[in-house]
């Protein structure tokens, strides 16, 4: 039943992200593609770079593309997808608003958190690695555009849009 | 009220894009500065709660603002609002992409745009390491966690528990040596 594995998927996602954005993205690669291979490495680097340049944060984009892509074409299945990846913030947050000043300082929190987050750097590090494949750099091509582009994005603050318009110009005419 | 709640997060999910920690300062001005709903020492608090929490970051700051303007029914409202707009423009997206997925000009597009995202995603490797200002012991770690995910194809959700469960053990252990020492 595709709908309940979707759900099943998209809120151990929604339950174990932290750090956002950035962060989760390994965890929703070994999910949707080492686990579940509802897409390829090469369409995930796809849905991110689309999720840079529409509205909305990258997790509830792939949930939304993941459900509609892995259900055959269905509407359902994105909308399980998304709303499976809220519901536990929903919950969470619900709760832990009602007590955040006695949140904020509860010790027990603060050191599970002060545990996880040099962890994140290792993510999105882990995150990017796992993107680093054959498909994703064909050829010399693909090194020179990102060298050229994060030198751009590290020392000059390029907009992510900007330099993935001139990536795609770049890829149309050297290809 | 709610509608005024969906309005405001619809345009926040609407238009900020990158999500994540861009969306911040959009969430802000709009819900602090110009509709005035919750002060700023009350803003920091929330911000500072949903970073420690898991989640999308911009659905936990609409169920957070939502809460606090008009109870549990204000923060659906504002949820369903910062959800809509994404979700709707992905749902197009992905109808579209299904008939020119191999349109070898879209093909080329995307090759030259899949190192760029890659490079994109490599830089906050470096200002979050920065941020949490690494040590060598935490620098460590987080290379440990990263070749056990890449390498050896291990779930970042035990990665997660385990990262979790070592920052509970450690400050139990603080904390006993500390209380040996003082008596």
């Amino acid at each position: 039943m595709i709908y309940l594995e979707l759900f099943y998927t998209f809120f151990k996602i929604g339950v174990f992200c932290f750090g956002g954005g950035y962060a989760m993205l390994s965890l929703i690669q070994d999910e949707v593609v080492r686990n579940n291979g509802w897409m390829t490495m090469e369409s995930f680097s796809d849905i991110v770079a689309v999720s840079q340049m529409t509205p909305g944060p990258v997790a509830i984009n792939t949930a939304t593309y993941v459900g509609y892509t892995a259900s055959g074409g269905n509407v359902l299945g994105s909308f399980m997808a998304t709303i499976a990846l809220i519901i536990p913030s929903v919950v969470m947050m619900s709760v832990v608003i009602r007590v955040y000043r006695k949140y904020s300082q509860n010790k027990t929190f603060q050191a599970i958190f002060s545990g996880i987050r040099p962890v994140v750097a290792g993510l999105i590090a882990a995150a990017v690695l796992n993107m680093a494949t054959p498909e994703n750099f064909v050829d010399f091509r693909s090194y020179l555009l990102f060298s050229a582009s994060f030198l751009a994005a590290y020392f000059y603050r390029a907009h992510p849009i900007l330099l993935l318009a001139l990536g795609g110009l770049a890829g149309y005419l050297m290809y | 009220m709610y509608w005024e709640l969906f309005k405001v997060f619809f345009r926040i999910g609407a238009f900020t894009i990158g999500g994540g920690l861009a969306m911040l300062p959009v969430i802000e001005r709009e819900v602090v500065d110009r509709k005035k709903w919750i002060t700023k020492t009350v803003f920091t608090d929330i911000v500072a709660v949903t970073q420690t929490l898991p989640g999308v970051i911009a659905v936990n700051m609409a169920v957070a603002v939502g809460y606090k303007v008009k109870g549990t029914r204000g923060s659906l409202v504002s949820v369903l609002g910062a959800v809509c707009a994404p979700f709707f423009s992905i749902l197009a997206l992905a109808i579209f992409f299904q008939n020119f997925r191999d349109n070898p000009v879209v093909e080329k597009i995307f090759l030259g745009m899949r190192p760029v995202v890659v490079a994109l995603i490599a830089v906050p490797v470096i200002t979050t390491m920065r941020s949490i200002g690494l040590t060598y012991a935490t620098g460590l770690i987080a290379c440990v966690a990263t070749l056990l995910i890449w390498l050896l194809g291990v779930s970042p959700v035990w990665i997660i528990l385990a990262a979790g469960l070592g920052g509970y053990a450690w400050y139990t252990i603080d904390k006993h040596r500390k209380r040996r020492r003082s008596t």
